[in-house]
């Protein structure tokens, strides 16, 4: 533990020297640093893609756009830019599931899920993806009929991938903001479901 | 998303130094995967060891003054120094990678395609487990940047971008399972005709 405790102070204290060292010869604002790391903290994340698989599940016309340009479709609704710069929707379907991974680093739809958790970096679920889909989804508690087809999506380019989750039954009446509160980010990855009506 | 304090300040480093202009994206994941002791690292800290080498190649500090903790040299001219007030667009704006289209696509919608066998000696983005695979293009994604050139200093070097799908048995023989298929982005000089 009492290494592991100083190793961790090795980082941090490298970390402050890059920052000091940049910061006196003004390659950095560190102004401009700190509104970065409340933009990844606060204001990107997984809700932005909640939104928009809710629209897509209300409003077919959307749902057509979605499918055909997802970055203008996506814009919409004031998602856009780094990391999400070509974005593809693909839609999860009675027979059909979709999972993504980035199996060379880490690649993630930033503008509409935030930062990736820490398992989709991991080198263990970019390994066995692709490999075994669907033993890495059932780790994940998922368990698809073995009639379904998996697809995998390897973001190996500059295009970013978000799934579609199926809207869950029962929820015929539920406004936007509702089924959006079903949508979680596991789902928008293709290694969840959307919540069922009254799932925590 | 992050385990410990350092980790959103060694990412916010990275796009701040990024809008420099000194290096752009592909050289950087080719800086961290190149790190000597990559594998005995963790996420970020792959990401903080990449950065200081790009800055250390790219003339802009030397290994001394980030050991020391202190500028010792004058800096050298940047593209740009990232503002607060600036971030939102920079954001916002993204850096699209496609580009307009000067040749016809070599490969059609639905033909089978073999990715190139040979691995590579630089930086690229075709994965070793769909090298020498046949497969059928799906998706033709338009003319964007491609990695291996613009990771080397060697220019945008566009090239057509195709979604190509496998079947599991292609890549994993007889040890796959049945009903699944990875797919993923190439560019076209990694495929031939199958």
């Amino acid at each position: 533990m009492e290494e592991e405790h100083s190793e961790l102070s090795n980082v941090e204290r490298r970390v402050r020297a890059l920052e000091t060292v940049m910061t006196q010869k003004g390659y950095i604002d560190p102004a401009a640093l700190d509104v970065l790391i409340d933009t990844y903290q606060t204001k990107v994340g997984p809700r932005n893609g909640a939104r928009v698989v809710a629209r897509a599940w209300v409003d077919p016309a959307f749902r057509e756009r979605l499918l055909r340009d997802a970055t203008a479709a996506i814009a919409e609704l004031g998602y856009s830019g780094r990391q999400g710069e070509h974005m593809i929707a693909v839609a999860n379907a009675p027979g059909r599931h979709n999972v993504v991974v980035c199996t060379l680093c880490s690649c993630y739809p930033w503008p509409v899920l935030g930062l990736p958790p820490v398992w989709y970096k991991s080198a263990p679920y970019r390994s066995r993806v692709v490999r075994d889909p669907r033993g890495v989804l059932a780790e994940f508690g998922v368990t698809l009929p073995a009639s379904t087809e998996i697809r995998v999506w390897d973001s190996t380019a500059e295009v970013r991938y978000l799934v579609i989750p199926e809207r869950p039954t029962g929820t015929e009446g539920l406004s936007e903001e509702a089924l959006a509160a079903l949508v979680t980010r596991d789902s928008m990855i293709g290694t969840g479901l959307a919540r069922a009506v009254g799932e925590s | 998303m992050f385990h410990a304090t350092w980790e959103p300040r060694v990412h916010a480093l990275t796009i701040a130094l990024g809008a420099t202009g000194r290096w752009n994206l592909d050289m950087s994941r080719s800086a961290r995967e190149t790190l000597p002791d990559y594998l005995n690292l963790t996420y970020y800290e792959i990401w903080l060891h990449g950065l200081e080498k790009l800055l250390i190649e790219k003339g802009l500090v030397t290994s001394d003054e980030l050991s020391a903790g202190c500028a010792r040299l004058a800096p050298v001219p940047v593209g740009r120094v990232l503002k607060a007030d600036q971030v939102a667009a920079l954001l916002a704006k993204g850096t699209p990678t496609e580009r307009a289209s000067v040749t016809p696509a070599r490969f059609k919608l639905g033909q089978r395609v073999r990715t190139r066998r040979t691995p590579a000696e630089h930086h690229t983005r075709l994965p070793g487990y769909v090298r020498g695979k046949r497969g059928v293009i799906e998706r033709v994604l338009g003319v964007h940047v491609f990695a291996d050139s613009h990771a080397q200093g060697a220019g945008e070097d566009p090239q057509w971008l195709y979604t190509v799908v496998f079947d599991a048995a292609e890549l994993w023989g007889s040890e796959a399972k049945l009903g699944h298929s990875v797919s993923f982005d190439a560019w076209e000089p990694y495929l031939e005709a199958a």
